[in-house]
């Protein structure tokens, strides 16, 4: 695969003195995702996350029917059946058609998260980096007691307190999620604080602000997108488990954890009910993990192999 | 759970410049500082908890005076109650109100139960410490013999098999899994008992025959020679104890692999095998031996994990232990008895925590 390019290409992309910026980042790039390449268990998990956001966009067309659509005669019917190749649960509503549809509630969540707990993390953690001192021990601290909260305890607490629902949920599940992005950030920040390039745009007159915005944020990006890599399966899971409890998205949505909930009522009958939404966690959340393992092995070479 | 892996990376860089001094007195005295450090943090961790559960507590839409004084109260009654219960004052005295009944144990009454919840909360926790236990001695008897294995076979097959294992205890939901084993060895073998800690007759035996001694059933059936019951309570927690423990092995399994890899590379492995050591001793003894100290560490922390992921399995295998009493408190509305269990979850989840730092500090003089 990696002799597709024409060979123009690929000499700019490798050359040993980039002359832009642009170049530089684009060579970057391309050689991460040639280290990628040879990691077929990466490649694995790239797919089955492709696939899920496929399955997300094309929801309508890949679903064979309307996933909120009953038809109580058809209910409960066993795999295998005509029209329904998964079944159907006990409202007679096609299961596949429910599970592709879930990749659009599991994908909502994740993204909401997402831009939300890496966000906040990185601005703790920089911040408590950058200006060191009272700051940083008064940040890291709060970090520390929020990492020590038991993640799934607490997001119930959260839960118990704003009322059931996706958005709560998220809420929950992001605020117990910051702070290992925090530490992440305020090491690296540590790392390059120091720098010559630092005192250079200080000099210049550049503020507080602007510096770890647009200085020390880009040098923690690599190691934040891995850790969201790697943390995506666990708020797939807690996420799961909020809707397993009935505290996260709220019937008729096909939720994947809402839908085992609802299958457990049949599970030695009608087996497949439960079966068919666990099977879609579990496939999403090991293409995540099977991803974050190749990605830290790239971008983060030290810690290759733990 | 993963990042209890980065967590711990950090300890061993503490302030030990001066370590290589034997001065007897300044040991005593760093020793003497760490501990203080260490609970000066489980004080500011705990006052941590317990704020944010206040805040919980409080941001709750439900207005706890009404709750008590009805709705036909008058408004006299209503302040009256309102004065009693304190929520005239500011929020920090509220706040200061809170931590001292807490510290003295009063989590407040549970609304389900009609009794105080610290007691409800001593008669649900030794089902859940007996099955958190019970998962944690199996994730170790599979776990550390499968890391070393895969570290020793680094690359082959087996490291592969117990990598992809590792895995898919990351990416399973626990309940699901649960269900799965339900569904399986319940449904269709009929290998283990269904749901719960006993079958009904047994129940009944152990309620009227045998004395509580720990509250875990497996211990007191044993105390009182009730082989039966003790039989019939293993088969029911055999089941969540394995789906419970097959994470901690994934963790531990993992955590031990990359211990034994740093051992592996060190000298005195060389030294031991130029020696004419033979290899089982150089791997079980010497490398296992000196990798058992962040091992313990480790251990803790998936205990501590166990215990958070219990509500969960509790739920799928109506287990009467705390995490089922949370869940069914929760849907019931009873705020005090879901507070209550996160405030003692949260305790014990610290507690590990820094025992399992106290334990690294103590064995590991890297890290004093």
């Amino acid at each position: 695969m990696a002799n597709v390019l024409p060979s123009p290409w690929r000499a700019w992309l490798t050359s040993r003195s980039p002359r832009s910026r642009r170049q530089a980042w684009l060579g970057q790039l391309y050689l991460g995702w040639l280290a990628l390449l040879r990691n077929p268990l990466a490649l694995l998990g790239l797919a089955i996350v492709l696939a899920l956001v496929l399955a997300a966009a094309a929801a309508p067309l890949l679903a064979s029917q309307d996933p909120l659509a009953q038809s109580l005669p058809d209910r409960l019917l066993p795999p295998g059946s005509p029209g329904h190749w998964l079944g159907t649960d006990e409202f007679g509503r096609d299961l596949w058609s429910r599970v592709v549809h879930g990749a659009r509630v599991t994908l909502y969540i994740v993204l909401l998260v997402v831009v939300t707990a890496p966000v906040f993390g990185l601005a703790v953690g920089t911040a408590a980096g950058y200006f060191g001192g009272l700051v940083d021990v008064v940040l890291m601290r709060l970090t520390d007691v929020f990492l020590a909260f038991p993640r799934l305890i607490l997001a119930l607490a959260f839960v118990a307190a704003l009322g059931p629902g996706i958005e709560n949920a998220v809420l929950a599940i992001a605020l117990t999620a910051w702070p290992p992005y925090a530490r992440v950030a305020r090491a690296e920040t540590l790392t390059v604080v120091r720098s010559d390039y630092i005192a250079a745009a200080q000099l210049q007159g550049a503020g507080s602000l602007r510096i770890i915005t647009g200085h020390v944020m880009p040098l923690c990006l690599s190691s934040v997108i891995v850790r969201i890599t790697l943390d995506m399966a666990g708020i797939i899971l807690v996420a799961a488990g909020l809707g397993f409890l009935g505290l996260g998205a709220q019937p008729p949505l096909p939720e994947w954890g809402l839908m085992i909930s609802s299958g457990r009522k049949f599970l030695f009958d009608q087996w497949w009910v439960a079966t068919v939404p666990g099977l879609a966690i579990f496939v999403v959340s090991l293409g995540f993990n099977l991803l974050g393992d190749g990605l830290r092995d790239v971008l983060d070479p030290r810690s290759a192999g733990r | 759970m993963t990042d209890l892996a980065g967590t711990g990376r950090g300890r061993s860089g503490g302030p030990g410049a001066d370590a290589g001094r034997p001065l007897r007195g300044g040991w005593v005295g760093r020793r003497a500082r760490g501990l203080l450090g260490l609970l000066a943090t489980l004080a500011a961790t705990f006052l941590g908890l317990l704020f944010v559960t206040f805040i919980i507590g409080r941001v709750i839409p439900i207005d706890p005076v009404l709750a008590i004084v009805g709705e036909r109260a008058t408004t006299a009654q209503y302040e009256a109650a309102r004065e009693a219960l304190g929520l005239n004052e500011p929020l920090l005295v509220q706040f200061g109100y809170y931590v001292r009944d807490v510290l003295s144990g009063d989590l407040g009454t549970s609304i389900l139960t009609a009794r105080p919840v610290i007691e409800d909360i001593g008669r649900v926790f030794p089902a859940t410490l007996e099955l958190a236990t019970l998962a944690t001695l199996f994730g170790v008897l599979l776990g550390v013999p499968a890391g070393v294995l895969a570290a020793v076979r680094q690359g082959r097959l087996t490291d592969q098999l117990v990598r992809l294992l590792g895995l898919f205890g990351y990416s399973m939901p626990v309940f699901w899994l649960g269900l799965m084993g339900l569904l399986l060895f319940y449904g269709q073998l009929g290998w283990v008992g269904g749901p719960g800690r006993l079958d009904t007759t047994y129940q009944f035996i152990f309620e009227l025959e045998v004395p509580r001694v720990t509250g875990a059933i497996l211990i007191d059936t044993a105390l009182a020679g009730a082989w039966d019951v003790f039989r019939n309570a293993l088969s029911h927690i055999v089941l969540p104890a394995a789906v419970l423990g097959y994470y901690s092995l994934a963790y531990i399994s993992r955590m031990t692999r990359s211990f034994m890899l740093e051992q592996l590379r060190q000298e005195y492995v060389t030294t031991a095998r130029v020696k004419g050591m033979p290899e089982w001793r150089v791997v079980w003894v010497h490398a296992l031996g000196n990798v058992l100290v962040p091992l313990i560490t480790v251990i803790a922390l998936s205990y501590a994990q166990l215990l958070e992921g219990s509500v969960l399995t509790e739920t799928v295998f109506a287990w009467p232990g705390l995490g089922l009493y949370i869940t069914q408190a929760l849907f019931s509305g009873d705020l005090a008895a879901v507070m209550g269990g996160t405030i003692v979850v949260g305790a014990a989840f610290i507690l590990l925590n820094l025992l399992s730092d106290l334990l690294y500090r103590l064995v590991d003089p890297r890290a004093r």
